[in-house]
């Protein structure tokens, strides 16, 4: 059985997964039922100064009858007297040894604010500090949150004014909404700090109610940008976990990395582990299904490293890093097809519409005798389930045209149904990189890219 | 009020119709609309409620069929529309007819009216019959502008929909609004007016430019067995329930001869009534049975009984009432022949036949040429005589009929008769 214990920078944890710094880490009674559910850690809601919050503090994006793809909040640090939540740290992290407990802290840009909270956290036995630079709004009107984020400068000082009071390990947290992620992410590690964590939330507006021309959520009538989370950012957080991973100051570093945006599943999971990811920072999920869903998280990934031989979690992470590739490093001789498993095709022929309105035009509809038909062409005075069924075209690829764009694959509704097959392109790998040192010309020139093409048998239609 | 006499299915609430709304695939050119007699854009109309363009989803779904509101409720989506969605294969088809009766209860239930009449173009047509067919063709008339005027013999208009489909699918109010609605884009509709009693051929062409005869069919005819006097029409008393006649009354035993659609309708209101045995009786069995499958299907789940390869000889009567049906055995050879001495009595004190309907009069009485005794038409839907066009049941001999078949044809003959009044003008 895959062991899933981890050591993050000096953390000690159970398993990866953590509650991240939000709502569902705001107080101990939530944090020990956690526990109980059988999370490997947790990062407290971060701790500072005083505030007040408001209602309909939470937006979530909804596609169709799939709930919450994303949530947006406006929803401060925590709003419990700073003293509560020392205790309550104390408390959890005594009756949880075993676990790991971070303590989420963003204060006044000072040295004596910052080493006064490090202090008082340290007093409690928590196991980390985390540094909040991500939170996109309110406190970033107040100096702190992403307006440090976005400062590779501020985010080095003030790591380091963390790290003079500091004896327990300092994460820095990052905030996405930044051009290049890489930046704050060496800015901090010059300043000291022992690990990372991203993303944060990121910049958004959820919508408008058409009724009454408000922003949705209202806050008595107004709205304003909020953090987004949950799945539908997991892309995003994939992207800059990769960037980092692919830097070679920030993974020549050593430290460790928690990756956390939009991860719901132990397949979400395992991809973060596989980009560079140590430990796992869960918030979206929990809030929506609850503690119970760690049971899972642990389990299915277990069952996952077992399936492919990986004992532990060293074993799985910064696998693929190496497959992360510029553009210039591709085979531009790699070929793949589309073949659609007319066994499985339902015929809705939405891979049809998509390839002929919006791609490459190589997709045919075809009779049962396999000639080509267009498309709305049935005879009008027929009708009933017999004819609609039985005279329904099917769709096929033709290999020759299709250029392997892969959108037919991404719109089929069907499992399985349509899969993308490498073929021989004929030609030689190589990458645009090689290209612009051989053939130079082909960069800027279309009649030379032209005779490139011919030469090697490209034929774009 | 007893369950026959209300609609089987509630709408759906707004949360229903999203989330059956959201498993719509969006097919492209999809085969629910092909399956469609009056191919309306499925899932364009479908598409349009969760976005919640409900007055887009209705003018969807009116552009191809003036009539779906009943549409959406009697049509059998499951040898049409649903029959033929892609995700019937493994999963539950959409369902189609409920998300249209959706929309349409939004402009019905809202007063709203999504068409307007036409310039006007000076012409004027006859439409005989204010069924399905009539009330499509006379609504489709009226928005390319013509002056119609729908003539019904009986009380009120809709046709089947008013008196002959079973309140469970669809009550009567449902069918008069329709009406009501085509009535509002400036048909007349005159009722107690049949042709040719009260208006002669000539009549008609000395006030109209055209006509459209939608007059349905005939009489249940006759089993030619003594006692007939004592059994009941079917479609008298599919009408007595949707008028919620006095005179409807359950009875211990009731027999209902005939295995159509309609017998179907006459043994769901007996038993629902609270008779207690319920039986059809078929001379045939029930792999020749007209009925729908899910019909079949329906009817067995309300405890109905059958009793095939049976036809009736006599009416048994007791002091004036009925007391049962003598009955004999038939073999299939492959006609029903009856079986010499197998006769038997099956007790009831209600016996409903439901046989199919008689040609219709019409046709003939208005020197039309007719196929196997209905009104011959061609491709568009003219009869013999160039001025006079037919729809709806009494043109269909062959192919089952139903409402959503006659609301095409009444489409199909409104752009027929407006090509061919252009091109009178051009000429």
């Amino acid at each position: 059985m895959a062991d899933l214990r981890i050591n993050f920078a000096g953390i000690q944890s159970p398993n990866p997964f953590w509650l991240a710094s939000a709502p569902p880490s705001n107080t101990g009674a939530q944090v020990h039922r956690a526990f109980e559910a059988g999370w490997g850690g947790a990062v407290w809601k971060t701790i500072g100064p005083p505030v007040l919050n408001v209602s309909n503090r939470y937006g979530a994006w909804h596609s169709g009858s799939n709930r919450m793809l994303a949530i947006n909040n406006v929803e401060l640090i925590s709003d419990r007297p700073l003293a509560i939540n020392l205790r309550e740290i104390r408390d959890v992290k005594r009756a949880w040894p075993d676990r790991a407990v971070i303590a989420s802290a963003m204060v006044e840009s000072t040295p004596a604010a910052w080493q006064t909270i490090v202090r008082q956290i340290e007093d409690t036995g928590a196991d980390g500090i985390e540094l909040n630079y991500g939170c996109p709004h309110g406190m970033s009107e107040r100096g702190m949150g992403s307006a440090v984020g976005q400062v590779p400068e501020y985010c080095e000082q003030i790591t380091s004014w963390a790290k003079a009071a500091a004896k327990i390990p300092v994460i820095v947290k990052l905030t996405p909404n930044i051009t290049n992620i890489v930046l704050p992410a060496q800015a901090a590690l010059r300043g000291g700090a022992d690990a990372l964590s991203l993303i944060n939330t990121v910049n958004s507006i959820i919508s408008l109610d058409l009724d009454t021309l408000e922003l949705i959520p209202s806050i008595g009538g107004k709205g304003g940008h909020g953090g987004y989370a949950g799945p539908a950012v997991k892309p995003i957080a994939l992207n800059m976990l990769a960037a980092l991973g692919t830097d070679p100051s920030v993974s020549g570093s050593g430290k460790p990395i928690s990756g956390m945006g939009g991860i719901s599943t132990w397949q979400d999971a395992a991809e973060f582990l596989l980009l560079g990811a140590t430990s796992l920072q869960v918030c979206t999920a929990a809030m929506h299904y609850g503690f119970r869903i760690v049971e899972d998280l642990c389990d299915g990934l277990k069952n996952w490293m077992d399936s492919k031989g990986f004992a532990t979690l060293a074993d799985v992470r910064g696998k693929s890093l190496h497959r992360v590739s510029d553009f210039q490093n591709l085979d531009l001789s790699y070929r793949a097809v589309a073949r659609i498993d007319p066994a499985l095709c339902i015929k809705c022929n939405l891979c049809y519409v998509a390839c002929n309105d919006t791609a490459h035009q190589c997709i045919d509809l075809v009779d049962k005798t396999g000639a080509r038909v267009q498309p709305c062409t049935w005879d009008p005075a027929g009708n009933g389930r017999e004819e609609a069924v039985s005279t329904r075209p099917q769709p096929r690829v033709r290999d020759e045209d299709c250029v392997g764009c892969r959108l037919c694959y991404n719109v089929c509704p069907v499992e399985g149904c349509i899969r993308m097959v490498e073929e021989p392109s004929g030609r030689e790998s190589v990458t645009w990189q090689t290209l612009v040192n051989t053939e130079p010309a082909i960069t800027n020139d279309w009649e030379a890219m032209k005779r490139y093409r011919e030469a090697h048998g490209i034929d774009i239609h | 009020m007893l369950k026959t006499l209300t609609e089987q299915f509630p709408p759906l609430s707004r949360h229903e119709a999203l989330v059956e709304a959201n498993r719509c695939l969006y097919c492209y050119d999809a085969p629910c609309t092909h399956a469609c007699p009056t191919h309306i854009d499925i899932p364009r109309f479908i598409k349009k409620i969760p976005t919640a363009n409900l007055l887009g989803s209705a003018q969807t779904i009116l552009a191809s069929n003036l009539l779906g509101a009943t549409c959406a409720r009697v049509c059998p989506v499951q040898e049409l529309c649903e029959g033929a969605c892609v995700l019937g294969a493994e999963h539950k088809p959409i369902a189609i007819g409920r998300l249209q009766r959706y929309a349409m209860d939004h402009v019905y239930n809202n007063g709203i009216d999504v068409f307007q009449p036409g310039p006007p173009t000076g012409k004027r047509v006859a439409v005989i019959g204010a069924g399905p067919a009539g009330l499509s063709c006379a609504g489709e008339l009226a928005r390319l502008g013509h002056d119609v005027t729908v003539f019904e013999k009986r009380e009120l208009p809709g046709g089947l929909s008013t008196y002959g489909i079973i309140v469970l699918r669809e009550p009567v109010d449902v069918a008069l609004a329709e009406a009501a609605m085509i009535a509002r884009l400036g048909v007349k509709i005159e009722s107690g007016v049949e042709v040719p009693r009260d208006l002669s051929a000539e009549d008609l062409r000395a006030r109209f430019d055209a006509v459209f005869l939608s007059v349905g069919l005939g009489a249940t005819p006759a089993l030619g067995i003594p006692g007939e006097e004592f059994i009941l029409d079917g479609l008298d008393y599919i009408s007595q329930s949707k008028m919620n006649r006095p005179e409807l009354k359950p009875h211990p035993a009731v027999l209902i001869i005939g295995a159509g659609n309609t017998a179907i309708d006459c043994a769901t209101i007996a038993k629902r009534l609270g008779s207690g045995r319920v039986t059809m009786l078929y001379r045939r069995t029930e792999n020749e049975m007209t009925a729908y499958p899910h019909e079949y299907a329906f009817v067995k789940n309300e405890g109905v009984d059958f009793e095939f390869l049976t036809l009736p000889v006599r009416v048994l009567t007791d002091n004036g009432a009925v007391a049962g049906l003598e009955c004999v055995r038939t073999r299939l050879i492959p006609h029903p022949e009856p079986i010499p001495g197998s006769n038997f009595v099956l007790p009831a004190q209600q016996i409903i036949k439901a046989i199919g309907q008689q040609k219709p009069s019409v046709g003939a009485a208005l020197g039309l040429a007719t196929e196997r005794g209905f009104i011959q038409v061609d491709a568009n839907l003219r009869t013999s005589q160039p001025a006079i066009f037919a729809g709806g049941d009494c043109i269909r001999a062959r192919g089952a009929a139903s409402t959503v078949m006659a609301v095409q044809d009444g489409k199909i003959a409104a752009r027929a008769i407006d090509k061919s009044l252009a091109e009178k003008v051009a000429a």
